[in-house]
């Protein structure tokens, strides 16, 4: 392939990924993080700290968890656990999206800003899109999703933070639901058997073992419920049924 | 704030420095992980896997045992929110926007509701 040629495949592969952006992800983030700088802004976070935290945490029940014991004045180690604990989807996450950056040689050095990049969203559209794409493309894509997301999450957490004072709870609240009503029904919208069966063990053994252990309930959750669609998917072979 | 009391400015980028890392490092161990994955191998299925039953529990945590904001609103009005976003899903074919913005309407208004004191 020309050099030439590849470049304008991969610029236009990026502006996908930001016309992908536009479709839905980046209201919804920006409804969410509207929601979230005014839920920062009521817990007494300064201003640069809450819109910085999107960009370097860029995780929602992350931050929410962050800002929310830091209101109540818990202890910092608490505080940093419960955020990461809340986060840890990443790890399982960056395993199953980087692989198919792998053979693109000058994308797979970017590696390490690619997972910084990532949310649900943007893993989620990638998945399910990049492996229908030329190789070279993938990277480019997520590139285009992920950045555009982020700084739309960015500048909405600074105007819902500077918003605040307006919104009755009503709409704070709703902000914040909004967001796991878009992944609920993104993640209904699955089609991949033992993705579909993970959601579904996943979403029943979560609220129980957050019962047993706040704290580690959902690593346990995610690999029991994990491991048993991995398995009961390869039980039920190749058929459709 | 009671806290800004307690915390100072320069504390307070520490913490966030702090709990980023903490986010990152899952991020980074991943990263490192994936080196040895191969696509479409059986490794890769089951990360996804886990991935997604470790979203989904989070999901299913949040709507039935939220902390912080979602928890000053009735376990009912989540519910009655989610099942009216399940019955536009099934009726719009698997559509995911109409179903979502039934769900978030409905949950808006019995929010808005109770904030009169209609509810």
């Amino acid at each position: 392939m020309e050099p030439a040629e590849a470049f304008d495949g991969r610029r236009r592969a990026f502006r996908g990924g930001v016309a992908a952006a536009f479709r839905m992800p980046v209201w919804v983030v920006s409804a969410s993080m509207m929601g979230f700088g005014s839920l920062a802004r009521d817990s007494g976070v300064s201003f640069g700290v809450a819109v910085v935290s999107t960009a370097t945490i860029w995780g929602l029940p992350g931050q929410i968890a962050f800002v929310e014991m830091f209101a109540v004045g818990a202890p910092v180690l608490a505080i940093v656990v419960a955020s990461s604990m809340a986060n840890m989807r990443f790890l399982p996450m960056s395993i199953s999206m980087l692989p198919l950056f792998r053979a693109d040689k000058a994308a797979w050095r970017w590696r390490y800003l690619f997972v910084a990049m990532m949310s649900v969203n943007t893993w989620a559209m990638t998945l399910r899109f990049a492996p229908g794409m030329p190789e070279q493309h993938r990277a480019p894509y997520f590139t285009g999703l992920s950045t555009t997301c982020m700084i739309v999450g960015v500048l909405s957490t600074g105007l819902g933070y500077y918003l605040a004072g307006t919104f009755p709870f009503y709409i704070t609240v709703s902000l914040i639901f909004l967001n796991i009503m878009y992944f609920t029904f993104l993640f209904a919208s699955v089609r991949q058997r033992n993705c579909l069966l993970a959601l579904m063990i996943g979403a029943a053994l979560g609220p129980l073992f957050h019962l047993i252990s706040p704290e580690w309930g959902l690593p346990f959750c995610g690999v029991i419920a994990g491991t048993a669609a991995f398995f009961i998917d390869q039980r039920l072979g190749d058929g459709h049924g | 704030m009671d806290s800004g009391v307690i915390w100072g400015k320069w504390e307070l980028w520490g913490l966030l420095g702090l709990v980023s890392f903490a986010t990152y490092v899952w991020r980074a161990t991943g990263a490192t992980i994936a080196v040895r994955i191969v696509p479409d191998g059986a490794m890769f299925q089951w990360f996804s896997c886990l991935a997604y039953g470790m979203l989904a529990g989070l999901i299913s945590r949040i709507i039935l045992l939220p902390v912080g904001i979602l928890a000053e609103t009735p376990l009912v009005d989540r519910l009655v929110a989610l099942a009216a976003g399940f019955l536009v899903f099934a009726a719009f074919k698997r559509n995911m926007l109409p179903s979502m913005i039934s769900a978030v309407g409905v949950f808006g208004v019995l929010a808005a509701l109770r904030d009169f004191g209609v509810l």
